[in-house]
């Protein structure tokens, strides 16, 4: 079986008035089917623009994404993958079901399959008894497990998702951390997670692939200690007390340091 | 006329309104009414009758209270009169006016009480004004639909479509009429009133291109880009996305359109001379007003009313739409 995401030797370039921007270079990266990937790094190193790459939102200068084993583009076409955003990006004129049927609706599924379909996942995300509310009516971290189920929906074996709880305040984002390690364990979909937490990134991840800017690049990726299914099974809530955690925090922290030049990294060098 | 002008006056900073939420950086809130709850909702709709009532009562009063205090003359300044002349004969007694609604429009046996005459008369127009209203949806979300496709329709169109409105086609009403009147085509006859109805869409589409074009523009990226990642093609975008965003916009320029309709029939009609709508009765019954000046106004408050119902049937479509003037952001 091929992997979730496949990337080699992708760089990305954007045209701007003031010059070429180099968003991405030499990037290297593979996702395996139903792996859990965080990507991490300060502002401007790239996170997004390799998010959307991937699915296709923009093309790559040079080299190749290919998402199970096809072209970014027709991955995209075929609906491999499911995506939520930073802000949920609900559509304010249909309730919380009818969000959540939309992919369902664009493509055609059936009028009854759909309404199982919906009922199944606003149950997964616990929101059944919203069915019928309208996005205002709804918190943020409401809305954004909305569009979480809404990037379910199809049952994709890829899930992206750019920074999805950066909105939202520290224990519903806890509470949403775990519904995510849940979710993905029970569909079994591979997940690339743009986050800026650290914790988080532990917390959640497989691997945590830490990048560095100008120009963007990965530094390093860093194994959680535990491997995938394990992994999940053992991410509960107990996981954040515990010394590994912290050690995997620590881990993370050094990569991140040593790629921008604040601490004991002496000044100037990396940049040449 | 000076009622008329002051009314397309009022149009004009409308249509500025329309166009005002794109460009005014309020591109995070565009006229979406917060959902506010039933309660409140009903709340301000008995409000805004309220002071409906409070606002003609003001000016009945105003009326009243100038005519009995100013000077019979009115205010002349050099030799322009800035005030009207208070006699019974430029400004009648607002009881008069509304009693003279009641009283048959002529001495004939036959004749119909003036109020019903005008009530006729309006629905004559109400209809013209109305077929030019839809010809100008049609046309209006057309064209924007245009633009909004084709960046390069958007810079080519617009120049053109705020330029036409500069045009005072009004000037030419005559000259469309007797251009129509050489229409023939098989069964089909060009008839005056489709004069007056052209007339009323070309002052009606533009309001409606404009709103329509800025309201389908109006979805954010992260939408657009959401529909991209379903591999929505552009007529499933433009079916959920585009015409459900674009309905607040669209609402108050359909509102102008419909008004903008009405002044551009009732005028019409005065300028091509049309039998039977109330831009006829408005100038026949003003060259009675020396013998019988509460009667003109009969016709000029048919008008208001004219203006009101269309305007009004349009916000009750806003009441069936209300679901599409949500707003995300209010959680
Ligand atoms: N459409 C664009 N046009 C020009 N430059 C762009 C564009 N998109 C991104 N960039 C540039 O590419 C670089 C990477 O941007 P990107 O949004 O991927 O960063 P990021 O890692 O997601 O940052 P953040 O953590 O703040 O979200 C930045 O320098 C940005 O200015
Ligand atoms: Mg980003």
């Amino acid at each position: 079986m091929s992997a979730a995401v496949e990337i080699t030797g992708v760089d990305k370039t954007f045209d701007t008035r003031s010059g070429a921007v180099q968003a991405l270079t030499g990037i290297d990266l593979t996702v395996e089917a139903g792996e859990f990937v965080s990507l991490i790094g300060p502002s401007g190193c790239g996170k997004s623009t390799l998010m959307r790459l991937i699915a296709d939102l923009d093309e790559p200068t040079a080299g190749t994404v290919e998402v199970f084993g096809k072209g970014a583009r027709q991955a995209r076409l075929d609906q491999e993958y499911g995506i939520a955003f930073q802000s949920a990006g609900l559509l304010p004129w249909r309730t919380v079901a009818a969000n959540v049927a939309l992919p369902l609706e664009l493509h055609g599924v059936a009028s009854a399959a759909r309404s199982t379909r919906v009922a199944e996942l606003l149950d997964m995300v616990g929101l059944s008894d919203f069915a019928d509310r309208y996005p205002d009516q709804l918190s943020g971290g409401m809305q954004q497990r909305v569009a979480i189920a809404r990037a379910l929906a199809e049952q994709p074996r890829l899930l992206l998702m750019d920074e999805p709880f950066g909105a939202l305040d520290e224990m519903t984002r806890e509470k949403m951390q775990s519904d995510l390690v849940r979710i993905s364990a029970e569909t079994g979909a591979a997940v690339v997670f743009v986050t800026h937490s650290i914790p988080e990134a532990v917390f959640l991840s497989d691997r945590v692939v830490v990048m560095s800017p100008r120009p963007g690049r990965i530094q390093e990726i860093v194994p959680m200690r535990l491997g995938a299914e394990a992994a999940r099974a053992a991410r509960t809530e107990e996981l954040r007390e515990e010394r590994a955690f912290f050690d995997m925090v620590t881990a993370v922290r050094e990569a991140l340091h040593q790629g921008s030049p604040v601490g004991t990294a002496p000044r100037g060098l990396e940049n040449r | 006329m000076t009622e008329v002008g002051a009314r397309e006056a009022n149009a004009v900073t409308d249509a500025a309104a329309v166009v005002a939420p794109g460009d005014a950086g309020a591109r995070a809130a565009p006229p979406r009414r917060p959902g506010a709850g039933r309660g409140g909702r009903a709340g301000r709709g008995f409000a805004a009758w309220i002071w409906g009532l409070v606002g003609i009562l003001t000016i009945a009063l105003i009326w009243e209270g100038y005519k009995l205090l100013g000077p019979a003359d009115g205010v002349v300044v050099g030799d322009l009169r800035i005030m009207p002349r208070t006699t019974d004969l430029a400004m009648p007694h607002v009881w008069q006016m509304l009693g003279r609604l009641f009283e048959p429009v002529t001495r004939a046996d036959d004749a119909l009480p003036l109020w019903a005459a005008v009530a006729l008369a309006a629905l004559t127009t109400l209809g013209i004004a109305a077929a030019g209203w839809l010809v100008g949806v049609v046309v209006g979300i057309g064209l924007a639909l245009v633009m909004q496709r084709w960046r390069i329709a958007e810079w080519g169109l617009l120049p053109w479509i705020v330029l036409s409105q500069t045009v005072p086609l009004i000037a030419f009403a005559p000259i469309v009429k007797s251009w129509g009147s050489r229409v023939e085509i098989g069964a089909f006859e060009w008839q005056d009133w489709m004069s007056v109805a052209l007339i009323a869409s070309y002052l009606a589409f533009f309001p409606i291109a404009i709103g329509a074009l800025k309201g389908l523009q109006s979805p954010d990226r992260i939408h657009t880009e959401l529909m991209e990642t379903y591999a929505a093609g552009y007529w499933q975008t433009l079916v959920k996305l585009r015409f459900p965003a674009a309905v607040p916009y669209l609402l108050p320029a359909l509102r102008l359109g419909a008004a903008n309709a009405v002044i551009g029939a009732v005028v019409a009609e005065v300028s091509t001379g049309l039998q039977g709508g109330i831009g006829r009765i408005l100038i026949q019954f003003a060259g009675q007003a020396s013998g019988d000046p509460a009667k003109a106004w009969g016709p000029i408050f048919g008008a208001i009313v004219l203006g009101l119902v269309a305007a009004g049937s349009v916000a009750l479509l806003g009441v069936i739409l209300s679901n599409y003037r949500r707003n995300e952001e209010h959680a």
